[in-house]
């Protein structure tokens, strides 16, 4: 009898539906796991070039001599810069150089989300979706770049121009909504202004206006100053008696 | 159960948690511009150290400085300034925990400033740093002197690249003018400054996450005691201070811990930097006296609630950490650290989110579910587990697909997250489902039973079509 059920349920045909849970499998946003591939394993060399090696010595020196190790997360960024994102080799180079276990390198390099351990293309798009540049329709500025370059969040277009990522709030939320070329911070988007953004890049024009896309300058009311419209006092204003 | 029922009846005729009793008539808001500390909020005039000069940076600091520990920490006391970052923390208070009797131990001691601006909705610091970064510098080192530093470290979040270039080109300016470094300002004291750039992780504005960043490690937060002020960063005695803390301590100084406490209620006094985002007509960032009217703040300065005050659904008022609120509690609602406790919210960063009524609160939640999930450490259970299961259920809850029990079993995990983590993410990550289900609850509710009635149907005509073409 037992024999029998266990017939059937091999005969059963395996469904790739799945019962117990509802929701889809999410993994992890990135896998922890280094795997060597063409563009990235340890036999390719890294070290920094030579005006990287003074900033190196700057950044080292911020630190006591015994505490070396605290310069790994601007070392790290400052290998990144230079090699285009943080291979292994840049972190065993980083390792060697501060006289740390590699491990304990691999260990940052994966807990903080700025270090690419993958190859991105020359714009790095970060778009902000938490909920302030949500409620300023983020989503629609994420679909009209979506749309413009043909990739998904997370995929690098053909030419290795563009990588589009979604990030996690980029704290410039009262000129939401806020989109992070590399370093550059392009905010109060509309999706046409994002095109247009894209557009410039693509052409290999460098964008107008930074920062706001609107007509206001930084993060004040955009209908005009509604504090802050009279000159500023000057030194000993106010000035205490005890002083 | 007799017990119970009379404390609840000398609760309810006992004035409120942490309000003082019979608070005077004043009312608040309507700061001059005499009165305001960040002068170049808006970056009209010039950051560098001529204009930082101009607008009274720098005077009389040395004056400040001779002054000694003691009486800065006093006058900082007699502000009653509370820390800027979120929990509110007497800041007079916490700097004189680093003067211990019986004097210096031999260890260095350093001050910490969280600059890890990550907290969504917040977008104050930023502007300090770009467009006010000598008041920081200066914060630094008469903060520094407070608590007898030997030097600053800025912890400032990898994002903000071009803020960190202003802030570096002040500190330099600084150490060229010979206003910090060795000998500051020429009263003896030695101190540094140094700026340490994050790389993206939110929970690196937790302080001794903070710290273990500084030293390299991941940001996973420490087990306190031992608190920082006794072992820190580099095992030596630390304070940890929000930027905005900092940068108003010398204004604080010079204009006397009176003034500073003149402006908003007893407990919680002083100016504050507002940012406002969402659905006002005008999203701005603005200082503003503390305990104005929240009503008072938007319209004033952010141009209205879209679509008219009574399109408002409800306001988050102190970055994502804290609960919203509904409309009928934001009507007359103050803005500062006891008015919002009394309300079962909080002032945390004094981020404001609004959000009108074309907004769908249990979506708006979810979204930040989701951001607790991504930004947990993973180093206590509950909060690593737990965050990614309130994530899941919260995107179910979205489209209502899930059973009435589950609110109730959503909000019984996050009562198993909150005070069981190391750090207050676990907590911050609790709130907000919390805050949804106490006020928003019908909305969610009505969800479910939308879905449910929108599968039963969908069911009844498969079913009758099915019929129909079997009776053929």
């Amino acid at each position: 009898m037992f024999a029998r059920s266990l017939l059937a349920l091999r005969a059963a045909p395996l469904s790739h539906t799945r019962g117990l849970q509802t929701t889809a499998p999410r993994l992890s946003d990135h896998v922890f796991l280094h795997r060597n591939t063409p563009e990235n394993n340890e036999s390719i060399p890294f070290e920094f070039n030579s005006e990287n090696i003074k900033r190196a010595a700057e950044i080292i020196a911020k630190y006591p001599t015994q505490y070396k190790k605290g310069a790994v997360i601007p070392l790290l960024d400052l290998g990144q810069r230079q090699h285009g994102f943080t291979s292994i080799s840049v972190m065993n180079h980083v390792a060697k150089l501060l006289e740390m276990p590699p491990m304990r390198v691999y260990e940052v390099a994966t807990f903080y989300t700025m270090f690419n351990r993958e190859p991105v293309g020359k714009y790095f798009l970060q778009v902000c979706t938490t909920t302030p540049c949500q409620l300023c329709n983020s989503d629609a500025i994420l679909d009209a770049v979506e749309k413009n370059l043909g990739i998904k969040v997370g995929e690098t277009t053909k030419d290795k121009m563009f990588t589009l990522v979604e990030v996690e709030c980029a704290g410039a939320c009262s000129n939401a909504p806020v989109l992070a070329v590399n370093d550059d911070y392009y905010e109060d988007l509309t999706p046409e202004a994002t095109v247009k953004i894209l557009e410039d890049l693509k052409a290999g024009r460098k964008p107008a206006k930074l920062g706001p896309q609107s007509s206001r300058q930084t993060s004040e009311p955009i209908t005009g100053l509604t504090s802050l419209t009279s000159e500023p006092t000057g030194p000993g204003f106010g000035l205490q008696k005890g002083l | 159960m007799q017990l119970t029922s009379s404390l609840t009846a000398t609760m309810a005729s006992r004035r409120r948690m942490a309000t003082i009793a019979g608070t005077a008539t004043r009312t608040h808001g309507n700061l001059s511009d005499q009165d305001r500390i960040f002068t170049n909020l808006y970056g009209r005039h010039d950051f560098r150290l001529q204009g930082a000069l101009k607008r009274g940076d720098w005077y009389k600091t040395k004056e400040i400085l001779q002054k000694g520990d003691t009486w800065i920490i006093d006058q900082v006391k007699a502000s009653g300034l509370r820390g800027r970052g979120g929990a509110g923390f007497p800041s007079g208070l916490k700097w004189s925990f680093m003067n211990k009797p019986g004097g210096p131990d031999g260890r260095p001691r350093y001050l910490v400033i969280n600059a890890d601006e990550g907290e969504p909705g917040t977008c104050k610091d930023r502007e300090i740093i770009r467009h006010d970064p000598h008041k920081l510098v200066e914060g630094c080192l008469i903060a520094g002197r407070a608590m007898n530093a030997n030097a600053a470290y800025i912890y400032i979040r990898g994002e903000f690249f071009n803020e960190t270039s202003n802030l570096q080109e002040a500190i330099n300016e600084a150490y060229k003018a010979g206003l910090i470094g060795k000998n500051a300002c020429g009263t003896g004291y030695d101190f540094d400054i140094y700026v340490h750039r994050g790389a993206g992780a939110y929970i690196c504005g937790e302080e001794t996450a903070l710290i273990e960043s500084i030293e390299g490690k991941q940001g996973k937060p420490r087990l306190k005691p031992p608190f920082p002020a006794d072992v820190g960063l580099f095992g030596c005695p630390t304070t940890v201070a929000n930027v905005e803390t900092v940068a108003v301590a010398p204004t604080i100084c010079r204009r006397g811990g009176d003034w500073f406490a003149g402006l908003g209620r007893a407990r919680n006094s002083g100016t504050k930097l507002f940012c406002i985002s969402g659905h006002v007509n005008t999203p701005c960032v603005v200082e503003e006296e503390m305990s104005i009217p929240l009503r008072e703040l938007l319209e004033k300065h952010c141009g209205g609630v879209r679509g008219g005050w009574d399109n408002l659904l409800g306001v988050i008022p102190g970055g994502s950490s804290v609960p919203v609120m509904p409309k009928n509690v934001c009507d007359d609602v103050l803005m500062d650290f006891d008015a919002l406790k009394d309300v079962q919210s909080g002032l945390g960063t004094a981020a404001v989110i609004v959000m009108d009524k074309s907004t769908d609160m249990v979506k708006a939640i979810s979204r930040l579910s989701a951001f607790y999930q991504h930004e947990s450490c993973g180093q206590c259970t509950p909060c690593r587990e737990g965050t990614g299961w309130m994530a899941k259920i919260m995107k179910r809850l979205e489209t209502g697909n899930a059973k009435h029990a589950e609110i109730d079993m959503i909000e019984e995990i996050s009562r198993q997250i909150e005070g069981h983590t190391i750090c207050a993410l676990g907590d911050a990550a609790a709130w907000p489902v919390q805050g949804l289900i106490r006020h928003f609850r019908p909305e969610i509710e009505k969800k479910i039973d939308a879905f449910h009635a929108a599968k039963a149907a969908q069911t009844a005509a498969s079913a009758s079509s099915e019929a129909a073409a079997a009776s053929h």
